[in-house]
């Protein structure tokens, strides 16, 4: 969770992702950071995010998008 | 002959006016209700005096701004887009650029628009576009107006952090959208996919087509280009058979493996351009639209748009790029050396253009345009202007225009046009930057931003984001002790991005901090 949150801390400095659940929904979040962020988490995780699991839902908070790298962590 | 722009709009509304123009897919259009709509809001304008000027817009996109723009030059005046999108200082530059009477919203953005500091009239679209029609004054303006006239603005970065607006006329608008569209084969059955923003230029593409042919543009939700599977269902459902996207948003598609879940089955014609298609991405999109056509467009915001296109045809091996092309017909690409002759077989030279294409210039600042809409070298009998672009260019043995790189310190990112400097200049004016550097690492595709002062870097990510836009935000910030200087004393970008590119992960610049302070 930590390393997610730096991930997300880089792209955001202003947003406090450890309780923000609408980075959707909020329209915090845009098509250069969804890149940036499978990106990253792809390449430190060692994980691959396709494109079914690109979701508001997944990438509406820090705790749903952890929830789906360990998810995905399971299956490899 | 065509001198108007909106000749395309009277033909079809007369023709068509119950077919849906322009639709967000939740709300829409149709050409009988353009034309009436943009009737109005031209009397509206003649009725305040306002002729022969700019007009910013300033709205939430939708089938209604796109009805503003044609009411402006109803009016015989030229709008300037403006979006939220842009942060409000830059706003603010672009304001006190045209100098408006007038700025035109909606519901939704009339409270940011009377924050700006504009000496000008703020206006309810909803509610002027119910001015009653005054077909004297209308068809007046008509009679009067030259092809040569302006009749939009659009901005484009500016090396010294001043955005530089991009005047362009019915003339240039008028031959781009003819040539544009016999090389792309629109028609009545188009169905467009409208991707790009409403205040570049990038957006003639569909709407004057659109016009023209009595063809549908669906705007698409901004959202959707976050979610790969939702936008191409959304591309199937209203049957999207023409897409002119920036590579990135067509990657954000394959990149991901969506078309394992779903295809867009009706698209037929694929246009892209302002940037590499990675080709490795683009046989993706071939293996999945295997009848689709698919064209390379290349061209600056000052040749009205698009000036040269490549169907592609052959297959490429993964370390080509795809060509550039070949001028639209009616413009003559001039590569130029630093002889000012024209580049020999294989050599490199500055890409320029001639042409009716080319645009007026940059709007109030004769000083900028004269800089780069010049003389044509090679004519020396009568003047002749020819746009100097900075991309440079060569022939490949097969007589096709490849893109090189650029001559200064322009870049595409995310297709978008970003000058270096203007990243720079804003991050100058922060407090606690002494100097800064910006270089672009195109291998990852991103701008990274050295400098040295005392601010920490999250908190100059902060301050930056309020001065650019979105997507002229640095991805990455380093902050160094001291900044490499050349033998002459200027910034040494050679040093500071051979440094981006040797980082490996994009948060993890310790290694190169270290090194460079050490250096």
């Amino acid at each position: 969770m930590e390393e997610l949150l730096e991930i997300l801390k880089d792209l955001h400095p202003e947003v406090d992702f450890g309780i923000c659940d609408s980075l959707i929904d909020d329209k915090i979040l845009d098509s250069f950071d969804i890149v940036s962020i499978i990106a990253e988490i792809n390449d430190r995780f060692d994980i691959t995010v396709t494109a079914e699991k690109i979701t508001p839902q997944n990438f509406n908070s820090a705790r749903a998008l952890y929830a789906l790298i360990q998810e995905l962590e399971d299956e490899e | 002959m065509q001198n108007h722009v909106l000749n395309y709009l009277d033909r079809i509304a007369a023709a068509k006016p119950e077919k849906i123009a322009f639709s967000n897919g939740e709300e829409a259009l149709t050409f009988g209700q353009v034309h009436e709509q943009s009737r109005a809001v031209g009397s509206f304008l003649h009725g305040q005096g306002v002729y022969g000027k700019p007009v910013v817009v300033f709205m939430n996109k939708h089938p209604r701004e796109i009805a503003a723009f044609f009411g402006v030059v109803a009016g015989g005046d030229f709008y300037v887009p403006i979006d939220e999108e842009m942060p409000a200082s830059r706003i603010q530059l672009i304001l006190e650029n045209v100098q408006a009477e007038i700025l035109i919203c909606d519901s939704l953005t009339k409270e940011a628009a009377e924050k700006f500091d504009f000496g000008g009239k703020v206006v309810l679209y909803d509610e002027i576009c119910r001015t009653p029609a005054d077909s004297g004054a209308l068809e007046d303006i008509r009679r009067r107006a030259i092809d040569t006239d302006p009749i939009y603005i659009v901005f484009t970065s500016g090396s010294t952090g001043v955005p530089k607006g991009v005047a362009a006329c019915h003339r240039s608008v008028i031959d781009y959208i003819e040539q544009l569209s016999e090389v792309l084969e629109f028609d009545e059955n188009t169905v467009f996919g409208n991707q790009t923003p409403l205040y570049f230029d990038a957006c003639l593409k569909e709407l004057y087509p659109t016009l023209k042919f009595g063809a549908t543009t669906y705007l698409i939700p901004r959202e959707l280009f976050l979610f790969p599977i939702k936008l191409v269902e959304f591309l199937n459902e209203y049957g999207i058979n023409t897409v002119c996207w920036v590579v990135s948003a067509l990657t954000m598609i394959s990149a991901f493996g969506t078309f394992k879940t779903v295809t867009p089955k009706h698209l037929r014609t694929v246009a892209f351009g302002s940037e590499v298609f990675p080709i490795k991405q683009f046989a993706a999109w071939r293996a999945a639209l295997p009848q689709a056509r698919f064209i390379n467009l290349y061209g600056p915001t000052e040749g009205t748009g698009m000036c040269c296109y490549y169907k592609v045809e052959r297959e490429f091996g993964p370390e080509e790029a795809i060509p550039i092309g070949r001028p639209f017909p009616n413009t003559e690409i001039l590569l130029l050396n630093e002889q000012n002759q024209r580049a020999g077989q294989g050599e490199i030279g500055e890409i320029c253009i001639r042409g009716t294409s080319l645009t007026l210039g940059y709007y109030n600042n004769f000083e900028k345009t004269r800089e780069v809409f010049v003389q044509n070298p090679l004519n020396t009998a009568y003047p002749e202007r020819i746009y100097r672009t900075g991309d440079l260019g060569r022939y490949n043995e097969r007589g096709e225009l490849l893109f090189v790189s650029r001559k200064d310190y322009q870049i595409k990112h995310m297709g978008h046009r970003i000058e270096l400097g203007e990243i720079e200049a804003n991050a100058n004016m922060v407090e606690g930057v002494k100097l800064s550097g910006c270089v672009y690492d195109n291998i990852k595709g991103k701008i990274v931003l050295y400098y040295v002062g005392g601010m920490e870097e999250r908190e100059l990510a902060v301050a930056l984001r309020e001065k650019l836009p979105r997507y002229m935000v640095p991805n990455r910030l380093v902050r160094l002790e001291q900044m490499p200087l050349t033998a002459n004393g200027k910034i040494d970008r050679v040093t500071l991005k051979n440094s981006a590119q040797a980082v490996k992960s994009c948060s993890r610049e310790g290694a190169v901090k270290g090194d460079m302070r050490n250096s």
